[in-house]
């Protein structure tokens, strides 16, 4: 009990820091005086106050968080979050129940940019930025905890790897002191994302769209401040720009830090999991491309191109942009994008899913046991980009790998209990739980997660919690042994 | 000469072996008696116990009036500190020293006169394992030694029923293939050395050196025996230094398969090595064999410490059908018995190795020397230097030269050209000289032969 006193004092003590994210959205009210202003204030006070009341109250009881507080620490912060996120949604937008609301700050805080909101051009700016600031933050949030937390609860992230073999990424542990790395990180990011604004305003939006589109594509959130998404502005040159920044936020941050403190580019081609992610990727646009042009989708392949691009690494980095309804595609255009939204992203990056370095664990532990069949007495250890990977690794990703389809299967029944049909419940689970965005069927890109009943939509949001905290972590909750001493 | 070698090991004993039969006054260090004394009743040399890197060690050894330090000991570190203190406490005037780590190889500095004062750095591994690739780059060769850094071999290979010059005088070559030009430098018929003539007749079975541009091996090759295909599948027993080395040269280009014993060995060099298949199990288990095709392996090499294991795995691959086997014997008793037999080439490191010690060690300008068909043979590479007065090579044809019988000069690099030794070839200075000679008693003559005399100076 003690402990868990200790995890809501940690917990007080981030939402009077989550706090000072009011004050971005209320400069803007400001600037574009949109009458959302007080608000926006009061949202900030009850957040401020909560967050004090609770550190308050349990101010007494210090101790270390052990492991296994870290992980309570880490759910409830993507649980309280996008409760006290939703406040100024509820105040300001009229008719929104908690639920939905909920979804909204679950979405954007967990990067999924599924939205239910309809009307999105006429929403005050200041709700527009507060959403893609939730999709910013969301992702920040996440780079720091794959990289510098999540490995010492045990969990995913890059510290898959045998310390002791020497190798081109040994020096992924960047910095000695985890505090150290996160600023570090935090730096490439925003860093990234200035660029990302600065781009996005040379090719041709206003300050308020660049913004916003800056967060959504760094976080690899997918937010838009338009109903028709990133095709509103039917722009050849953001959609590249976009294209561009979504696939660096797809790479591993730590990678981009490395790069950034060498001074070496090389690096990149080292990091096996970016040349996997950026390799697959492209190679997709062009099929997916190909396969459109062929089908005659579009009159021309540079055309199918433009559009295959876009969607497809909006999707398959799981961001969530979208330009054309691609659910108006032959089928296997769309399945695919989702298929990749599984797995084609970097651990360490603001995407999710499964990740690309346990897609390369598995496909080379498949290829060890053909071999074992054919050379019996083979010793053949698993190695990613040169680094021994340690069996009980391949275990562990066995189990996750294990989960997350349970996971889905489990969810999309869910959804078809309640009467959904299936490629809408399929599509809108897998588009959850990797944070992606959109789906097909009734939750596809022309639509959104509106039309849902209020289960579905509770159910979708568990979904993105579970898949944004790399399952085992929230999972790990619902397991007896995890209460008892 | 007054040599110290510290460490009578496989490399020290056998350089000690073949100095004292040069007329040197060698001391040998070690910290093992035994072996010591086993070398001193072989051999006529001084022999003290210790350890290599102790100054008190080395000025018991004679080091103050010491020409020449070879520091072969096991340990790098050993050889590098006994290098340092030689150059700095005795003023030893040439530092040899065995090292094998990459590490240090790869970082030249650590041998310069600032730090380690190394004048010459062997890695015996590297020396054997390049060897080794030649072997199998050239399948039906026995022997590929290079010569002015690389762009002359000499070859050796033995003659079969089916190569066109088989049965035919060695004249026909010149006609046969007027566009290449090689030399052939020594013939060997049952093992009995004959001196080649234009007239002499190849007959099978006939173990024939020749000299070649390097690119022209292959078109050579194919006058005196069948071409098999090139190789493409090898199999190597043992994963030691050797073992490893050899896997990683070869795993880019040709498909590897490494048999090795030890588990955790195993584990290890499935870590190191890329391509190449790591196989636990016993070099002379038949079904491992079996269940790994050795009938279609093109060249298998046994390469662990165990002479006996080596030779009967060697064996066992012959028999179960690989084309050419490779056996690393480090017994010479054994190699001789060996080689010819079934298996094909037996390898003795201490020959392989041995070679480019002696370069350091010679007088004269020698840029490399090999030894042939087990140290009864020699083929040297000697800078010319001077004028027709002070030399007695340099400015004189071939023919005019007074080498001794027994003794030819195969070939001439000079530039980047490589020049046949025919009868009226003339040499002149800074030429390197190909001299193959087929009994190692003569080449103490021929290294007086480029001495320049006192007058050149």
């Amino acid at each position: 009990m003690q402990r868990t006193l200790a995890v809501i004092r940690a917990l007080g003590l981030m939402l009077v820091v989550f706090s000072l994210a009011y004050l971005m959205p209320i400069a803007a009210s400001l600037i574009y005086d949109d009458g959302s202003t007080v608000d926006f204030a009061l949202a900030m006070v009850i957040t401020f106050a909560v967050g004090c009341l609770m550190w308050l109250m349990t101010r007494s009881r210090k101790g270390e968080l052990s492991i296994r507080h870290g992980y309570l620490l880490v759910v409830g912060m993507w649980t309280a979050m996008p409760a006290v996120a939703t406040l100024p949604l509820l105040l300001v937008i009229d008719g929104l129940s908690f639920t939905d609301a909920y979804f909204e700050t679950m979405s954007g805080l967990t990067t999924t940019g599924a939205t239910v909101l309809t009307g999105l051009d006429g929403l005050p700016p200041a709700i527009n930025i507060w959403r893609h600031e939730l999709n910013w933050l969301g992702g920040m949030g996440i780079i720091v905890l794959a990289v510098a937390i999540l490995p010492l609860l045990g969990i995913g992230g890059r510290q898959l790897f045998k310390a002791e073999t020497p190798g081109p990424m040994k020096d992924t542990a960047l910095t000695p002191r985890i505090t150290e790395t996160a600023r570090n990180l935090w730096l490439v990011y925003l860093g990234i994302t200035i660029a990302c604004i600065l781009s996005l305003k040379v090719v041709g939006m206003n300050w308020l769209d660049a913004i916003c589109h800056a967060f959504a594509a760094m976080g690899l959130g997918g937010f838009s401040t338009h109903d028709a998404s990133v095709g509103y502005f039917n722009s050849p040159a953001i959609e590249f720009v976009l294209i561009v920044f979504m696939l660096l936020a797809a790479m591993n941050f730590a990678t981009h830090f490395l790069v950034w403190r060498e001074k070496n580019l090389k690096l990149y081609l080292r990091d096996a999991e970016a040349v996997a992610t950026i390799g697959l990727i492209l190679t997709s646009c062009l099929g997916i491309a190909a396969f459109l042009w062929w089908q005659g989708t579009y009159p021309s392949f540079w055309t199918a191109l433009r559009h295959a691009s876009f969607n497809l690494v909006s999707l398959a980095t799981d961001c969530g942009f979208t330009s054309v309804d691609f659910n108006q595609w032959p089928i296997f255009a769309p399945m695919w994008m989702l298929f990749l939204s599984c797995i084609a992203v970097s651990s360490g990056s603001t995407g999710g899913g499964i990740k690309m370095v346990r897609t390369l664990i598995l496909f080379k532990q498949a290829g060890r046991e053909l071999l074992k069949l054919l050379h019996p007495a083979v010793v053949n250890p698993m190695k990613i980009g040169g680094q021994v990977v340690a069996n009980n690794i391949v275990f562990a990703v066995l189990g996750f790998i294990f989960l997350y389809f349970m996971t889905v299967v489990i969810l999309t029944f869910a959804l078809l209990i309640s009467g959904l049909d299936f490629i809408s419940a399929f599509s809108a689970i897998i588009a959850c739980i990797n944070n992606a965005g959109p789906g097909l069927g009734v939750v596809g890109p022309a639509s959104n997660f509106g039309v849902l009943s209020d289960f579905q939509v509770w159910v979708c949001t568990f979904a993105m919690l579970v898949g944004r905290l790399e399952i085992f972590t929230v999972l790990i909750l619902f397991t007896p042994h995890f209460w008892r001493r | 000469m007054k040599i110290l070698i510290l460490g009578a090991g496989q490399v020290g004993s056998t350089v000690a072996e073949s100095l004292v039969g040069e007329a040197n006054d060698i001391t040998v260090v070690d910290t093992d008696s035994e072996k010591l004394h086993q070398l001193q009743d072989r051999l006529d040399l001084r022999t003290l116990t210790g350890n290599a890197a102790h100054p008190s060690v080395l000025e018991q050894a004679g080091i103050a009036d010491t020409d020449m330090l070879l520091a072969v000991t096991q340990s790098d570190e050993v050889n590098l500190v006994a290098c340092k203190l030689a150059a700095s406490l005795y003023n030893t005037p040439t530092r040899i020293a065995r090292i094998r780590s990459a590490d240090y190889l790869n970082r030249a500095e650590v041998f310069s006169a600032d730090n380690f004062c190394v004048d010459f750095s062997i890695c015996p591994e590297q020396i054997l394992t390049d060897y080794i690739v030649k072997l199998i780059e050239f399948p039906e060769a026995l022997q590929v030694l290079e010569f002015a850094d690389g762009k002359a071999s000499l070859v050796a290979v033995r003659a079969f029923t089916g190569g066109p010059l088989v049965g035919k005088p060695l004249s026909f070559l010149r006609t046969h293939m007027p566009q290449v030009e090689t030399r052939v430098a020594a013939i060997f018929r049952k093992d009995r050395p004959l001196i080649p003539e234009g007239s002499t007749v190849i007959e099978d079975g006939d173990e024939i050196f020749f000299i070649a541009a390097t690119a022209n091996i292959r078109r050579v090759l194919k006058e005196m025996r069948r071409m098999d295909k090139p190789a493409k599948r090898v199999m190597i027993v043992g994963g030691g230094n050797i073992g490893l080395r050899l896997a990683k040269a070869l795993e880019r280009d040709y498909q590897v398969k490494l048999i090795e014993f030890n588990k955790k060995a195993c584990q290890k060099l499935a870590e190191q090595l890329t391509s190449a298949l790591v196989l636990n199990g016993d070099g002379t288990d038949e079904a491992l064999m079996l269940q790994e095709h050795v009938g279609e392996v093109d060249v298998f090499c046994a390469l662990t410490n165990d002479d006996e294991n080596n030779i009967m795995s060697a064996l066992l691959a012959k028999q179960g059908g690989a084309r050419k086997v490779i056996a690393l014997i480090n017994r010479s008793a054994y190699v001789g018995l060996v080689q010819g037999g079934k298996i094909d080439i037996a390898l003795s490191p201490a020959h392989v190795t041995i070679g480019s010690l002696l370069a350091y060690v010679r007088q004269g300008d020698v840029a490399a020397v090999h030894s042939l068909r087990r140290g009864a043979a020699e083929a040297l590479e000697l800078v010319a230097h001077g004028d027709r007065q002070s030399s007695r090579v340099v400015g004189r044809r071939i023919d005019e030269i007074d080498l001794p019988r027994g003794a030819t000069i195969g070939a001439i690099v000079r530039g980047g050209e490589v020049i046949m030794g025919h009868r009226d070839t003339s040499i002149e200075a800074e030429d390197h000289v190909i001299v193959f000679v087929i009994d190692k008693k003569m080449v103490t003559k021929v290294e007086k032969l480029f001495q320049v005399n006192i007058g050149f100076f």
